[in-house]
């Protein structure tokens, strides 16, 4: 027989989880503010004009500063993607003793590090040192400092959850070490790499920090140019518009971050995808 | 992320000498060219934090001879007077007259606003994690979890517009208010228009409540299931279950989860320095008041910085950064050497998403 609980302790377990609860409650509550407070004061800003025109003088134009955001995420995509991944396959296949530990370490300690210190260095050596300028190629190596880590760690995450099985299955037909990787593991390790690449992408998109001196800003369109030209991104429209005085200047500004969530939201949502993905198919290969 | 707290062992551990050296053997030379290219890959993070080191020791070099001592006792942090003829020489290194950094006040705003950010950001992700993953049923735990992935990845520069917009005018009108009206020693004084140490503290543990709390509720995942039947069977109310088995279990996890979030609040730079009010070479008078950090501080004059022709304002920020560095980095490693303890893959990295 289960004896009816002291009133005392059903009070308290009940006070316990009335607790959680607002704890939960102080949790979602500035996730769905920060979503409404930015998407009300975008509202006025929002309007045709906003993808057709440039940040000129007072005007509501983001053009620029979306195509150079979205120039960004291409060249963090390519750069960090392309080291990331490298880094990441070779912790999971080739590393070995204390090579492997000291890499990794050094990788999770640069995850660490201050956004500000980041961009504070790829001022002082590339934008001045090097005489690049505020530029495309300074910009892309700042972020992709930044985000490189977790790159490498996800794409390492991916390849080891992969089932013993897939590697011995390999080994016994005989294939070396390369082709296991690019026939066997890769193929089945793509979902899981692809969505820690774009959680990582995601993350790039919402910095200003490392980009404040080393992309510069211009009113006019991103060239492709490497060197010596400024980039225009959103994050920056945001913080300058948002100390100059003016109705318009602020809800410029919160257009900007409207499209920055917009896209940030995009990304993570298509990285869950994939990720859904990842897990069927590693499912599916386990016996 | 999921799946990288979970408790599998070590697959490659410390292989036998003997075979590690056939396995090395066995790779043919087209294994051996992708090894190369991809070590190259391997290389780039740990060269780019050698890089990074360096060039902020580099840096920072004429002005840790300049400033000494006085850097670590001085409060005002000053550029000084730039367009005066002459300059003050000390040390063999020049800086415009009137100049003085000093880090006193800057190291005051970083520790305090990530203290008390991690003072109300704790309680709130572990309590806030115990109920996504004892309490709700499981078709609502993914859903739900979508919160913390939002906030972790909101961009801080948004953290920052909706700080000084929604977050701040609220609390000066309501919360400061009624904690003003207590008299506290230094929790007093006028409440502002929300812009100072507590909303940038607040702020920030929204921002380490991701990073807290999803580590967290991948802890209570992994507890076993066995312990909490026992304490059930032992007639343990589901609270009493939580408070008895599952909080001393992930403990230890908890407290290193705590020191990462905390790294991420010393080295915050741009919401704090939207939302601080920036006030430079003083304390905050009360928890309401303007204040800096170092890394906003870093932000804000670098740009006025480059106008001294001595460089030597440049240099001091760097400093100031040096100094940043340390502090994260030390509790970064402190955070993941807990950590190695009870898990083999470690934390997460990046920004907590």
């Amino acid at each position: 027989m289960t004896q009816p609980l002291s009133r005392r302790r059903s009070f308290s377990d009940r006070l316990f989880w009335a607790g959680c609860g607002l704890a939960f409650l102080l949790i979602a509550a500035p996730a769905v503010s920060v979503l409404i407070s930015v998407f009300h004061q975008a509202l006025p800003a929002i309007g045709w004009s906003t993808f057709t025109q440039r940040t000129v003088g007072s005007g509501i134009g983001l053009q620029n500063a979306i195509l150079g955001s979205l120039l960004l995420l291409a060249g963090v995509a390519v750069v960090a993607g392309t080291v990331g991944i490298g880094a990441g396959v070779y912790l999971a296949e080739f590393a070995t003793g204390r090579s492997e530990k000291v890499l990794r370490f050094f990788s999770e300690v640069l995850a660490g590090m201050p956004s500000i210190v980041i961009g504070y260095i790829g001022y002082v050596t590339l934008v001045i040192e090097f005489h690049w300028g505020y530029s495309l190629l300074a910009a892309v190596i700042a972020l992709s400092v930044l985000v490189m880590p977790y790159i490498v760690k996800t794409t390492e995450v991916a390849l080891r959850q992969l089932p013993t099985a897939l590697r011995e299955g390999a080994a016994g037909l005989g294939m070396p070490r390369s082709s296991t990787l690019g026939r066997v593991l890769m193929p089945a390790a793509t979902p899981g790499i692809m969505s820690g690449l774009i959680v990582a992408l995601a993350i790039s998109t919402g910095e200003l920090a490392p980009l404040l001196f080393t992309a510069g800003f211009t009113d006019s369109n991103p060239s492709l140019q490497l060197f010596h030209h400024p980039v225009p991104y959103l994050t920056n429209v945001i913080f300058t518009d948002l100390s100059l005085p003016g109705a318009r200047a602020h809800a410029t500004a919160a257009a900007a971050g409207l499209l920055s969530l917009i896209i940030l939201i995009v990304l993570i949502a298509l990285g869950r995808l994939v990720a859904g993905r990842a897990r069927r198919n590693t499912a599916r290969m386990s016996l | 992320m999921t799946a990288i707290l979970d408790r599998r062992p070590k697959p490659t551990g410390a292989p036998h000498r003997s075979a590690r050296a056939r396995r090395l053997s066995e790779l043919t030379r087209r294994d051996r060219a992708l090894r190369g290219v991809l070590l190259v890959a391997a290389l780039v993070p740990t060269l780019a934090l050698i890089f990074l080191a360096y060039q902020m020791i580099k840096s920072a070099y004429p002005a840790i001879v300049f400033n000494g001592w006085h850097f670590f006792s001085t409060k005002k942090f000053d550029l000084g007077n730039q367009y005066a003829s002459g300059f003050q020489v000390r040390h063999g290194y020049k800086a415009p007259p009137g100049a003085q950094y000093g880090i006193l006040t800057l190291l005051f705003g970083t520790v305090v606003s990530s203290l008390i950010a991690l003072v109300l950001a704790i309680p709130v992700s572990v309590a806030g994690a115990i109920l996504l993953v004892e309490k709700l049923p499981a078709r609502l735990q993914g859903p739900l979890g979508v919160f913390l992935e939002l906030l972790a990845g909101i961009p801080s520069v948004i953290f920052g517009l909706w700080g000084v917009y929604t977050l701040g005018p609220l609390m000066s009108r309501t919360v400061f208010k009624w904690l003003a009206a207590l008299h506290i020693p230094w929790l007093r004084g006028p409440t502002g228009s929300g812009q100072g140490l507590l909303s940038a503290s607040v702020v920030l543990a929204v921002m380490i409540i991701p990073i807290i709390a999803s580590i967290t509720r991948e802890l209570v995942r992994a507890v076993p299931v066995v312990s909490k039947e026992g304490a059930v069977a032992l007639g343990l109310t589901s609270s009493e279950t939580v408070r008895f088995v599952t909080i001393p279990y992930v403990r230890t996890g908890i407290i290193a989860a705590s020191i990462l979030g905390w790294a991420r609040a010393l080295g915050e730079t741009i919401a704090v320095l939207i939302i601080s009010g920036n006030a430079l070479g003083a304390y905050p008078h009360s928890i309401f008041d303007a204040f800096s950090t170092m890394a906003s501080t870093i932000a804000a004059l670098l740009d006025s910085a480059l106008t001294d022709s001595t460089h030597m304002a440049v240099d001091s920020l760097a400093e100031v950064g040096l100094v940043l560095l340390a502090v994260t980095m030390i509790t970064n490693f402190g955070g993941r050497l807990l950590t190695r303890r009870f898990s083999d893959a470690g934390l997460p990295v990046g920004r907590g998403v």
